[in-house]
């Protein structure tokens, strides 16, 4: 589903890295945590997924495509195959509940039959059938990040993109979210979400992949969010070369 | 649907920059009137040429009774000079750059001074004794004069002999004068145009930019996100080329018909509201292409960063 080989990221201005000689592989219908410190990475590696950025060095395939090979004509096809979600909801102020939702898919050329179905399926399945005429500021944050998240699935995506969706909301809307991530994961689409919230990582007991000024310190199936296990990622790459002034993943343990 | 799509982004764009589009708008008016007006301008040249060079171009006047200019001595020329310089002229040496001659004698000079005369006093006055006859040559290229002129300026009954283009070569020089400086505040203002386009419309797509991150994001295809900016440029270009045709249209209709029509007279002399019908599509041409290139260029290059 997703695979990184090797993959660095370098902002121009910057000496160090924002990410160095990543490999990651994401299965099909995976949950992935991606967690870490501010600057870790988390939000580089996403971009990347959505071919945002291109890496500087390394391979990244994504539902099997070759995203270095991809001509930036053909990216906006295979954005169509990717769902996000964003901390700050980023809904259209102007537009109702309904037409959020439903202007994803006129963007990209749906019919207006097929429109008419999928918009309200959608906004069912996260709970605000009732509140389709809506206007963004007249929801609670939770209910926004849901508004969200129906427009992220709408068009049925293989993978979900999820940057810090809780970070907004109160615990108990966050674990409304999550519950409702959890729902579409279980319908098959692969989640990855970078997050700082421990509680939702530790109460989910998902795959975690924790990052650390740019190189993946762990990755743990069934993980919380400190580890209390021994670390999986390869030593001898980490004995090579050791991420400055970061400390070994185990010590934290 | 996606058209629908597309045009109701454009006007939505048009509606929410409505005071940067009316100074497109006005831009593209008063540039593309002085391009049209430099075309007019061109076109009032032409015109003004076929109609003065299908006359004669060379003017051979003879002798009236009481002239003493030239080779006149006080008597009318005879018909044997004007056969001589009729002979003259059909010399192979000459007649090769002659397409035709004409020649009006005294009395038919006399009738159309006196039509042209007809509200003036002068024209009671006139009478044959002041008239002489005049030999009209037309010539295959008019900048060919010199060669008739020199070859029977020193006949017999010969008063002079005018190239007409000497009187008309000073308006044709300040008509083009007029016309390269339309052409040349046209230039400057095309440019501020350009510019002025590229400008409202990086500033619709700022003004637009939560919604242009969503369509990206959502896969929205790069011609949907780009066609309605460029259309917004478009539809404001077509507006101002649509209102410069329209006030061409107006000064060739009440300035150059009425005003100048009524001083020199119209038939065929004059431009008239058909070539100003004609330059309006090149005027819109130039307009909507102009803005679709910088509307389409800054799109690219905000989207792009």
């Amino acid at each position: 589903m997703i695979r990184f080989e090797n993959v660095s990221k370098s902002y121009p201005g910057t000496t160090r890295p924002a990410l160095g000689d990543v490999s990651l592989e994401i299965g099909k219908g995976e949950f992935v945590f991606l967690i870490g410190a501010s600057g870790s990475g988390k939000s580089s590696l996403l971009r990347l997924i959505l071919k945002e950025e291109r890496p500087n060095a390394g391979q990244i395939h994504v539902l099997g495509k070759k995203l270095s090979a991809m001509p930036s004509r053909k990216v906006p096809y295979f954005r169509r195959n990717l769902g996000v979600v964003f901390q700050d909801f980023r809904l259209l102020p102007n537009k109702s509940v309904y037409d959020n939702v439903a202007f994803t898919l006129q963007v990209i050329g749906k019919s207006r039959g097929f429109i008419q179905e999928a918009v309200p399926d959608a906004l069912k399945m996260v709970g605000l059938a009732g509140k389709s005429g809506r206007m963004p500021h007249e929801l609670s944050g939770g209910e926004q990040q849901r508004v969200a998240i129906a427009r992220a699935v709408v068009n049925k995506p293989a993978i979900l993109l999820a940057d810090e969706p809780t970070g907004n909301l109160d615990p108990e809307t966050a674990q409304g979210i999550m519950a409702l991530l959890e729902r579409i994961n279980l319908g098959g689409t692969t989640v990855v979400m970078a997050t700082h919230a421990a509680d939702v990582v530790d109460r989910m007991q998902r795959r975690v992949v924790e990052l650390m000024t740019g190189r993946i310190v762990r990755d743990e199936r069934g993980g919380a969010y400190v580890t209390q296990a021994v670390p999986t990622i390869q030593t001898s790459q980490m004995a090579q070369t050791p991420p400055s002034g970061a400390v070994s993943p185990g010590a934290s343990a | 649907m996606r058209l629908g799509l597309i045009l109701g982004e454009a006007f939505q764009g048009l509606r929410r920059n409505a005071s940067m589009v009316v100074s497109v708008v006005l831009v593209t008016f008063i540039s593309l009137t002085f391009v049209g007006v430099a075309i007019l301008l061109q076109g009032q040249i032409g015109q003004m040429k076929a109609y003065w060079y299908d006359r004669a171009q060379v003017a051979i006047n003879f002798c009236s009774a009481i002239d003493q200019t030239g080779n006149c001595l006080q008597a009318a020329a005879t018909d044997a000079d004007v056969a001589a310089v009729e002979a003259k002229l059909a010399e192979e040496s000459v007649a090769r750059y002659i397409e035709r001659t004409e020649y009006d004698p005294p009395a038919q000079v006399l009738a159309q001074a006196q039509e042209f005369y007809a509200d003036n006093p002068i024209g009671g006055l006139l009478t044959e004794e002041f008239i002489g006859g005049i030999l009209n040559v037309t010539l295959y290229d008019p900048s060919n004069a010199d060669v008739v002129i020199e070859s029977v300026s020193a006949f017999a009954g010969v008063q002079s002999v005018d190239d007409r283009r000497e009187y008309l070569e000073p308006i044709f020089s300040m008509l083009n004068a007029a016309s390269a400086a339309a052409i040349g505040v046209a230039a400057l203002m095309l440019v501020a145009a350009v510019l002025l386009i590229a400008t409202t419309i990086r500033l619709s797509a700022f003004s637009r930019r939560r919604e242009l991150g969503i369509m990206r994001l959502v896969g929205a295809s790069n011609r949907l996100i780009e066609t309605p900016f460029i259309l917004e440029g478009v539809i404001a270009a077509l507006i101002g080329s649509v209102l410069a045709s329209g006030a061409l249209a107006v000064i060739v209709e009440f300035w150059v018909k009425r005003e100048l029509g009524g001083v020199l007279g119209g038939g065929g002399l004059l431009i008239g509201l058909g070539d100003a019908l004609l330059v309006a599509p090149i005027l819109i041409g130039i307009g909507v292409v102009l803005a679709a290139l910088s509307a389409s260029v800054a799109i690219k290059r905000y989207l792009k960063v």
